[in-house]
């Protein structure tokens, strides 16, 4: 019997479509049918100037948007040659990080809630709350936040900002603890997980799978730590890795995950660097709203760059980031304009889905949403 | 930091070992070189992708076990209008390489990585989807992310941005 598993349900993230082949319970075949979410973003780059696609990037993968925003902004300034003051790059860090506990938040919540655990999606969404208060004390807004830009940061963090993440800090270990609580020693979580929706190492190198799907498989590569962008270097964390490849492994890589990350904003606080927040590059980078009102170049160029945008020289780069769900990568093209000619967004998910045919043929029906919810994926990112 | 001026000639580039072992093997599968920006990017002859791509997985100096990804450039009007990029990683070496094959515009076709990666199913499906080019031993050559009686391909330049309905 072939059964649809629709663009709309509550346990497929998104818009996915699952195709599925089965006979009784069991999954012979499985086809995943994308496209819905499509909006056609990479086509609507080309018309942008480079600093209008920047809120364009947050809507791609939209639970990590602070981190797309690094991916395209870090691609951008790869391609002019930009050095970035060290301040600027520490706070990227820090909101990177940040991003990926809401992201994991939102994964670890909506997965237990397919499974059945429903406690869990509230106390997530409890700690996300405060994040996304965090970020809008920052940018203004809550998710879409559109931070950073091509040689910086948008803006100072307002005074009590630093307080309040060390606050967070402070209490969100315990928390962790909590959803570890209810969740990793529990015999029904272990019975839905343990030994579901396996996938090998090769398997997964085979397909394309990076972050957690790859990780908690047995490969040990996270591009923080191997290909370090943005001064991930400075900083002390470990990387998570489980050797079973099935859908507990993976849980056990992002819980652990979180608790790295929350260590990685510490660290951040604590050695956060003085300095300006955007790079001194006058044609490119917009100037300090004090100097645009009082001295005429800075009106200037602000006008200009508002206006015309600034041309990147010709040429190509391709900028990989470890988002939530693994290598999220931008290929920008440029042909000399102001205009970016091509940009394309390697997103993670649209390589990790295809795992989940191998992970799911054989198997149950119910293990086909504990499969999708260990794959982690967002359909915009899958659509773009 | 201004930026270093970009290596483009061949001749300075053969040591590389991505370049150095697929001139090894067949000196005519690779057109051209560059290295811009702290990235190698190497032009490969239309024929030989698959097989430089399986050499460079098992490369015992380097081996570039990891499909990042696959995308495609229409550089309409100017021919050859469509260049097929392959970014492969090597995980051991933490290395990446630029694969690129110029593709001219009337009925593009290359031939498919599926073999080598099941992994290059979607990536293949994306760039036939949204700029026509046709992979050949492709085991499921559909739209993915149009609808499947989408008209057009549009990604490419002749197509307006606004779309046609």
């Amino acid at each position: 019997m072939i059964l649809n598993m629709g663009p709309q349900h509550p346990s497929t993230h998104g818009v996915l479509r699952v195709l599925l082949e089965i006979d009784g319970e069991t999954v012979v075949r499985l086809m995943p049918d994308i496209g819905f979410l499509h909006t056609g973003i990479e086509k609507t780059c080309e018309a942008k100037f480079y600093q209008q696609v920047v809120p364009l990037t947050d809507r791609i993968d939209y639970l990590c948007p602070l981190t797309n925003n690094l991916c395209y902004v870090l691609a951008v300034e790869k391609l002019l040659g930009l050095e970035i003051p060290p301040k600027a790059q520490w706070l990227r860090v820090l909101l990177n990080e940040l991003t990926r506990i809401n992201s994991h938040l939102v994964w670890l919540g909506t997965h237990a809630l397919d499974i059945g655990a429903m406690t869990v999606f509230l106390y997530c969404f409890r700690e996300r709350e405060e994040i996304l208060r965090l970020f809008e004390m920052v940018s203004g807004q809550r998710m879409m936040t559109s931070y950073f830009r091509v040689g910086g940061i948008a803006l100072e963090p307002p005074l009590g900002f630093f307080d309040r993440v060390r606050d967070f800090a402070g209490y969100f270990p315990e928390k962790v603890d909590e959803y570890e609580n209810l969740l990793t020693g529990n015999p029904i979580w272990g019975m839905r997980t343990k030994g579901v929706a396996r996938i090998t190492a090769e398997d997964a190198l085979a397909l394309g799978a990076t972050g957690p799907t790859l990780r908690g498989s047995g490969v040990d590569f996270d591009l923080r730590r191997d290909m370090p962008y943005s001064s991930y270097d400075k900083f002390q964390f470990k990387v998570p890795v489980s050797q079973e490849g099935d859908v507990f492994a993976r849980y056990m890589c992002r819980v652990q995950e979180l608790r790295e990350s929350i260590g990685i904003v510490r660290q951040a606080l604590d050695g956060m660097p003085e300095g300006p927040i955007k790079a001194d590059a006058p044609g490119i980078v917009l100037p300090d709203r004090e100097k645009m009102k009082t001295q005429m170049e800075s009106l200037i160029y602000h006008f200009k760059i508002i206006t015309e945008g600034f041309s990147v020289p010709a040429g190509e780069v391709y900028q990989a980031v470890e988002s939530p769900r693994g290598e999220m990568g931008y290929y920008i093209v440029s042909d000399g304009t102001a205009k970016p000619y091509r940009v394309h967004m390697r997103s993670a998910c649209f390589a990790n889905l295809q795992t989940l045919a191998t992970m799911c043929e054989g198997r149950l029906l119910a293990d086909v949403v504990a499969a999708i919810g260990s794959i982690d994926i967002v359909l915009g990112e899958i659509d773009r | 930091m201004p930026l270093a001026p970009a290596i483009t000639t061949l001749e300075e580039l053969k040591e590389h070992p991505a370049v150095a072992r697929l001139l090894s093997w067949n000196a005519a599968s690779v057109e051209g070189a560059k290295y811009d920006r702290d990235e190698m990017s190497i032009y490969v002859e239309r024929g030989s992708i698959r097989e430089a791509c399986a050499l460079l997985k098992e490369d015992a100096a380097c081996p570039f076990n990891f499909l990042s990804d696959i995308t495609c450039v229409d550089w309409y009007p100017s021919e050859p209008r469509f260049e097929v990029i392959y970014h492969l990683l090597s995980m051991s070496k933490k290395e990446r390489v630029r694969l690129k094959v110029r593709l001219d515009g009337n009925s593009p076709a290359l031939e498919s990585l599926t073999s080598l990666w099941p992994g290059a199913n979607y990536f293949e499906r994306e760039v036939f989807d949204l700029f026509g080019v046709r992979f050949t031993g492709h085991p499921y050559l559909r739209r993915i992310l149009m609808p499947e009686d989408w008209e057009g391909h549009p990604l490419r330049k002749d197509y307006p941005v606004e779309g046609y309905r």
